[in-house]
């Protein structure tokens, strides 16, 4: 299988499964999810963590929990794996309830964020820890960690402690530890976060690459949400103890089902406004005095006077000296602020309101060939699919 | 390096060359001289006036006599021996005695720690003396201890406790204890969490996780607590000489009586050498102990 | 380690470690307050003793010899212990440095007896008589290693680029030590002197070793007197000493706690505006 990787307009590296038979078991109505949360809620005290939550992930999923700290994502990870049982409902892993079975009892493993390697263990006996406490012959416990040392490549390494190696490969150790007892679902809480930027981006493709050779159910807890569109198959956006939305990465990003979700996923030009018909999918947003409403399309058309949030990504913006002709919504103002970030540049334009909308424009030319620069009088440009209604 | 940083290194240098490493010169030298009836009780005596014969001839005079006669008097040994003896079996009883309440402090909740902690070190301020002092009327025998045991009815007669080793090993788990408790919390607080917890997830349960991860974690502290504790016990003099009775015999006390009441300073010096060099394999290990743990923090 | 509670397991060890810390303190305390003079039997609540004890001119002189010992030799070791310790940590390399840091941690792990004899054998050959000034100098020699080791774990924890900065502003390195080092290393310093203290006080063997027929510190009055057994006078005298140490450290940790509790409150204050 081939993973093309290419550069979104916005600068996140995304991948896209290139695969013949599409992998959207979610679609499928007589796949049976692997976990199922059944109206889950766990209170703290009177704090309460996770409410009323249900969610069903499938059999070799890639599946992140995305979201703020705080937002409940770790302790949803933390029930999966048995270190807390929920206050009210259920967790089903293939179709058993699991809120009696302890910890170490559980066909799930868990690679945690510090990795909590055991220091005074080299390598080789990390990995081999939890083989020597499963039903495993003995003799058969030093090939199935060579063989994860190697799908890791830590084969030099596993005569080392963790403190004798780089982060990255403590990383793979953790990694491989976890993976070693075979698990049924594998849980990753932040597996990356300790790593800088560069390596991070390596691992992520490493880890997408060992899920699908084992073929384990992996589901991670980020908040890094560009390592969550580059890793997942599906993404659960966490809010306060709730999912906002469930979708697969490009949906998340196209079609945001509110507010929240399309300002926590990349940037977004987000405007108020009042909605009012106009014909078939179409809809005009007033939104400031002495201004042409904004057209757009919705889906399903809201009343009349409603109270929306027009949601347009920069990169859908386009920027010119003229007025374009054939554009649906057209505004223009000054250029206020420019960033620079090599392949594009984000012009923020100010437009007469005082509003300030965010243009992104690939550089095709060198920087001081650049058509636009501060002050400048430009008009910003959108087609009416462009952008979304929220309601909410 | 300029005059100040100089003077800086120069007056803690000197004082602790004069005050410290000197004197250390002169018991090595007065362990082979003689016993004399004199002030000071020993000869030789350096005399610098004589010029270098008189150095030739004092250097001529010193012998390893004294040591000699302690390998002779089965005393000497018998007090080298008995010191390890009771050293050791104090030091494994306050690791038993320690062990459970540094793991209960690491495990209590964050906030409480901090009291805890001054409970443990607040013993420590109080005068050590004091402390040893308190158990003669717990463990005499009409003491509390007698007293409570007889009311309960665990036994008929009461227990001969002071001025028997008992006493010894209660007096030396009683005062060493913060110092066992200290290192062993030391170790068991700054313990990653999720590391208990990957133990149980990778399939242990709770007691197999504590000895396969808390135990040989925590290692460092015991080694580090037992050797607090070992080495000033091996040349304890108070606890022995006010609980313990005249079987006790440790060689901080016979060091005291041979010098105080005996007056015999070679042999006082000799003892002294002796137990130094016991004292340097553990004082060893122990140095090597804190070594390799801050070698692996960092 | 974060469980919020107690397992009973963890509490008994606790309950049990703890009664077994202070039941004797407590004991002691409670029959300086015995009417009777045997001190196995409780005979009623009586202040008597500690009468006594304020009349014992011999125990006056002995705390008055003890506190004079303190005081000197604390300080000096303070002085000694945090020049002992600026010299490890700042100086670099120089000769005898490894000398030098054993002659510093070799006091901490040597028997008393070892260092006691020692020290009287040196003061009788260079013929010092012994008194105040001896017990001094020999308690100076063994604190100030304590001092150097409490003065130094703050000293290597302590951020260099400060004093560098220091200096960068135009500051001698003396000025840098004074109006830089010393304030921030202060807690330290100051908490190494009442260890040096309280050694002091607490001292009987090298005193012993090293006092003269003049001058008696407290702790061998002490001995000398409980090595006959068990005294009322002594239980109202470890009374005292156990209420001055327990007030003084218990309200020192109190004020550290409420200090660092304010510079947090003062950092998230900063933060929320």
């Amino acid at each position: 299988m081939w993973r093309g990787v290419f550069v979104h307009a916005d600068g996140a590296t995304m991948t896209q499964q290139q695969k013949k038979t599409v992998f959207e078991p979610w679609d499928e109505p007589n796949e049976q999810p692997i976990i199922q949360f059944k109206n889950v809620t766990k209170r703290f005290g009177s704090f309460t963590a996770i409410e009323d939550l249900t969610l069903d992930i499938y059999r070799k999923e890639f599946f992140a929990l995305l979201g703020p700290s705080g937002c409940g994502k770790t302790t949803l990870m933390r029930m999966l794996a048995g270190f807390e049982t929920p206050t009210e409902g259920s967790i089903l892993l293939d179709n058993k309830d699991i809120a009696a079975v302890p910890p170490n009892k559980r066909a799930v493993n868990m690679m945690f964020q510090s990795y909590a390697l055991f220091p005074h263990l080299t390598v080789f006996e990390n990995i081999a820890f939890g083989l020597r406490r499963s039903n495993m012959p003995k003799a058969d416990i030093p090939g199935r960690v060579e063989e994860m040392l190697r799908l890791t490549q830590l084969m030099p390494f596993a005569k080392r402690k963790p403190h004798q190696i780089s982060g990255g490969q403590r990383q793979r150790v953790a990694l491989a530890r976890s993976l070693a007892k075979a698990p049924k679902l594998l849980l990753l809480d932040e597996p990356l976060g300790a790593l800088d930027k560069k390596l991070r981006n390596d691992t992520q493709f490493e880890l997408m690459d060992i899920q699908e050779k084992t073929g384990t159910t992996f589901v991670i807890v980020t908040h890094d949400q560009e390592e969550a569109m580059t890793v997942a198959s599906r993404v659960a956006v966490m809010d306060q103890g709730r999912i906002v939305q469930v979708s697969t990465p490009d949906r998340i990003y196209e079609s945001p089902n509110s507010v929240y979700v399309a300002d926590f996923i990349g940037d977004i030009n987000l405007i108020k406004g009042k909605a009012y018909h106009v014909a078939g999918e179409q809809s005009e947003i007033h939104w400031a005095e002495g201004q042409a409403p904004i057209l757009a399309t919705s889906a399903t058309p809201c009343p009349d006077g409603a109270d929306v949030t027009f949601a347009i990504r920069p990169e859908k913006v386009a920027i010119s000296a003229e007025r374009p002709e054939d554009m649906a919504n057209a505004v223009s103002g000054k250029i206020l602020d420019i960033a620079y970030l090599g392949n594009i540049s984000t012009y923020h334009v100010e437009l007469p309101s005082g509003d300030i909308v965010k243009a992104q424009a690939t550089n095709t030319r060198r920087v001081a060939r650049r058509r636009f620069t501060w002050e400048d009088e430009v008009w910003l440009s959108w087609t009416d699919t462009a952008g979304l209604i929220l309601t909410t | 390096m300029d005059l100040r940083r100089k003077f800086l290194i120069f007056v803690p240098y000197a004082w602790l060359l004069v005050l410290f490493l000197i004197p250390f010169g002169i018991v090595l030298k007065i362990s082979l001289s003689d016993t004399a009836l004199a002030i000071p009780p020993y000869t030789p005596k350096l005399d610098w006036s004589d010029g270098w014969s008189g150095i030739i001839s004092y250097f001529s005079q010193l012998d390893f006599e004294n040591y000699v006669f302690l390998t002779e008097d089965s005393l000497y040994y018998v007090a080298y021996l008995s010191s390890l003896k009771i050293a050791t079996i104090s030091t494994i009883a306050t690791l038993i005695v320690g062990y459970p309440i540094a793991y209960a402090m690491a495990k209590s909740p964050s906030h409480l720690r901090p009291t805890l902690m001054m409970l443990v070190i607040l013993p420590f301020w109080t005068s050590f003396l004091i402390r040893v002092y308190a158990w003669m009327g717990i463990l005499s025998q009409e003491g509390l201890l007698n007293q409570f045991l007889l009311w309960i009815g665990l036994i008929a007669t009461p227990l001969t406790i002071l001025n028997t080793n008992w006493a010894v090993y209660i007096g030396i788990v009683y005062t060493y204890l913060p110092f066992m408790i200290l290192p062993i919390y030391a170790a068991l607080e700054k313990m990653d969490g999720s590391l208990m917890e990957a133990a149980e997830d990778l399939g242990c349960s709770a007691i197999s996780a504590f000895w396969l991860v808390t135990v040989p974690l925590s290692k460092p502290g015991v080694i580090a607590g037992s050797f607090l504790v070992f080495i000033p016990a091996l040349g304890e003099f108070v606890i022995p000489s006010l609980l313990g009775g005249s079987k006790t015999i440790m060689i901080g006390k016979v060091l005291w009586e041979e010098f105080f009441s005996n007056r015999d300073w070679p042999v006082a010096s000799a003892v002294a050498v002796i137990l130094l060099v016991l004292l340097i394999i553990p004082i060893m290990l122990f140095q090597r102990n804190e070594r390799k743990q801050r070698e692996m923090e960092q | 380690m974060n469980q919020g509670r107690f397992s009973w397991f963890n509490a008994t060890s606790l309950t049990l470690g703890f009664a077994f810390l202070y039941l004797p303190m407590l004991i002691l305390i409670i029959y300086s307050f015995n009417e009777s003079r045997l001190v196995t039997v409780w005979a009623g609540f009586s202040t008597k003793w500690y009468g006594e004890l304020l009349q014992n001119e011999a125990f006056l002189d002995a705390a008055w010899v003890t506190l004079k010992v303190g005081l000197w030799s604390s300080t000096l070791a303070t002085i000694l212990g945090t020049m002992a310790a600026y010299a490890m940590v700042r100086m670099g390399r120089f000769t005898g440095r490894g000398l030098f840091s054993g002659m510093i941690y070799a006091p901490l792990v040597m028997p008393e007896v070892i260092t006691g004899l020692a020290l009287l054998l040196f003061f009788i050959a260079i013929g010092l008589d012994r008194g105040v000034v001896t017990i001094a100098l020999a308690h100076t020699t063994f604190s100030m290693c304590y001092v150097s080791v409490v003065v130094t774990s703050r000293l290597v924890t302590f951020d260099k680029s400060l004093e560098e900065a220091a200096l960068d502003l135009g500051c001698t390195p003396f000025d840098a030590f004074r109006s830089v080092t010393l304030p921030i290393i202060m807690p330290a310093v100051v908490s190494g002197w009442l260890l040096a203290f309280t050694l002091s006080l607490d001292d009987l063997v090298i005193a012993s070793f090293t006092s003269g027929p003049s001058s008696t510190t407290l702790p061998i009055k002490i001995f000398s007197a409980v090595r006959l057994g068990v005294s009322p006078e002594i239980n109202a005298l470890s009374t005292i000493m156990i209420g001055i140490v327990t007030v003084g450290v218990i309200s020192a940790s109190l004020l550290s706690r409420r200090r660092s509790l304010r510079h947090k409150e003062d950092e998230q204050k900063a933060l929320r505006q």
